[in-house]
């Protein structure tokens, strides 16, 4: 097995040669930050300074775009530093905690992201199996998808609600409407991926649908199934935040956008923001390793 | 049907319904294969070879005619795994090492897990393979996969092995090597073959039966009985009765082209 890593250490490009268009990537879009912020706070800056009386010189100027209380595009300081004053210097049981709220959010994510995996999968192989089902279930798992998820999520909401379920669930079920759908899509084309030859091969030895889909369909579709899965991961994360805003901004990072708008809190807003696109990074990065580690494992990935 | 007889068709015709009209795969195929024979099938695209070697192993349904493969319907003899089959790729799973890719038949049959390791160690002999059981297919040439997957083929109890093109997509060095361990493998394991190829050296070189077969509609051309004695070393290719033989194949196949060609 030694020369299997060795290969795998030499044909993967280095740290640094990864690392550095990101870096570079991040640097242009703090900088575009930083000159949107200037450009949209002015306004309100020369507004201040005329009523007393004063002449900003562009320094003064730029200085108060990027230190206002409720800018409309806050800096990306104030934005971190509202980060660190709600993740680092709170409690995490406190409800100002931006952990506390992203552990809300993130608990109706994964709990979603479960159910939608395995109702994508279960719909992929009836859709595999039966022509009954590839013809009656596809035409409605892509319509369910036209239907705009903000018109749907308040109704699924309340209607839990009315019957008794509140919490968690009906936030996670936003997230599985969403997020079965391109595991249903990635199932079905992995599942139909083994070649015409591999199943006559399996027919020659009369081998039965079961152990054909467990032996052959199930390992080939693993390339597709990751794929799905980091979509499938993303869309759960957005199921969930637009499940917390109809439940009228009591927790998660949904809700801290909302509250955030009621009050003109663009700060607090921004800081959700990051911190939701943070954490989809680092949940799609995760599904990114363990399909790194599974597919180099099982040969499908050189 | 003599005693010896495996593999016997007659009056076998294929049709497939396209688009474009039938098309007529086989036609009027009559033919005998005996126990132990190597039988190759030669002749140019679309003559139907494939799809006989096909309707052998029950992978395609004739539409008239009778086909029977040890005394039974094919589709009986699929279902006792009469035959093992070797297709033109290799077809071997990349998650599974080169014994794992061995042991799928052997465990979709139930074979016990010990017997699935002495038939594992037993047929990666027979093809000169021994110690790569725990390599994976990626580490392995192409020849050696072919290997591999002819291994496979042999690794449970059938005694007919249906080969379509195996070495088709080999280098000619490669192939040369193949055709000798293959018939060094016939005659150890005594099984009945069935061998489609492009290539009259190769057709020659390994057959006790030619069967040169000809396009639209597919049909037998000419079925020639080898002289060859069953000892064969390569240079035997270079013997005027190898000659004969690959110059009654090469008539075979520009009689059935007709004025096609």
């Amino acid at each position: 097995m030694d020369c299997v890593w060795g290969t795998a250490m030499t044909s993967s490009p280095s740290i640094i040669s990864r690392v550095t268009p990101v870096l570079t990537i991040i640097a242009i879009i703090i900088a575009v930050w930083y000159a949107g912020a200037v450009a949209l706070n002015a306004p309100w800056a020369q507004d201040k300074a005329t009523r007393a009386g004063v002449t900003l010189s562009f320094s003064e100027l730029v200085s108060d775009t990027w230190a206002q209380e409720k800018p409309k595009l806050p800096a990306p300081h104030q934005v971190a530093k509202e980060i660190y004053n709600t993740t680092v210097m709170k409690k995490i049981t406190s409800k100002r905690s931006l952990i506390w709220h992203g552990w809300i959010t993130l608990s109706a994510t994964l709990l979603g992201f479960a159910l939608g995996t395995g109702l994508g999968i279960l719909l992929a192989v009836g859709i595999v199996h039966s022509r009954a089902m590839d013809l009656s279930v596809m035409p409605w798992v892509i319509a369910s998808q036209t239907i705009p998820i903000l018109a749907v999520a308040p109704m699924i909401i309340v209607v839990l609600n009315a019957v008794g379920i509140s919490g968690l669930l009906p936030k996670a079920m936003i997230s599985m409407y969403l997020s079965f759908f391109p595991v249903v899509v990635g199932m079905v084309k992995g599942l139909r991926s083994p070649s015409a030859m591999q199943l006559d091969q399996m027919r020659t030895w009369s081998t039965p649908k079961s152990t054909v889909f467990w032996k052959l369909r199930l390992p080939s579709a693993m390339p597709y199934l990751f794929t799905s899965l980091k979509i499938g991961m993303a869309a759960s994360l957005v199921g969930a935040i637009v499940g917390e805003l109809p439940t009228g901004a009591v927790a998660g990072l949904g809700a801290r956008l909302l509250a955030g708008s009621y009050y003109g809190q663009t700060i607090q807003i921004w800081s959700a923001l990051i911190s939701a696109a943070v954490l989809a990074a680092v949940l799609v990065a995760l599904i990114g390793l363990i399909q790194r580690i599974t597919l180099t494992r099982m040969g499908m990935l050189r | 049907m003599s005693e010896a007889t495996v593999i016997e068709a007659k009056n076998l015709s294929l049709t497939f319904q396209t688009n474009d009209g039938p098309v007529h795969a086989l036609q009027d195929i009559n033919l005998e294969i005996n126990k132990g024979d190597f039988v190759s099938f030669i002749g140019p695209s679309g003559c139907g070879k494939t799809t006989f070697l096909r309707v052998m192993a029950d992978l395609e349904t004739p539409t008239a005619g009778e086909i029977t493969v040890n005394g039974m319907t094919a589709r009986e003899a699929r279902k006792n795994r009469a035959y093992g089959y070797v297709f033109q790729a290799a077809g071997l799973y990349p998650w599974r090492t080169i014994g794992g890719n061995i042991k799928l038949p052997l465990e979709i049959m139930g074979y016990s897990k010990t017997e699935q390791n002495e038939r594992v160690a037993r047929v990666l002999e027979l093809v000169e393979l021994s110690g790569f059981d725990r390599k994976f297919p990626w580490q392995l040439s192409g020849g050696m996969q072919q290997r591999a997957s002819i291994a496979r083929a042999l690794a449970f109890d059938a005694d007919i092995l249906l080969m379509d093109e195996p070495f088709g997509a080999l280098d000619e060095i490669v192939r040369d090597h193949l055709n000798e361990q293959l018939l060094a493998l016939w005659a150890r394991t005594e099984k009945t073959i069935g061998f489609v190829t492009h290539s009259i050296p190769e057709a020659v070189y390994l057959s006790t039966k030619i069967v040169v077969m000809s396009p639209r509609p597919g049909r037998i051309a000419d079925v020639i009985e080898s002289t060859l004695p069953r000892e064969r070393p390569l240079d035997i290719r270079d013997t005027p009765e190898f000659l004969d033989i690959a110059h009654r194949v090469r008539d075979g196949l520009r009689l059935g082209h007709g004025d096609d060609v």
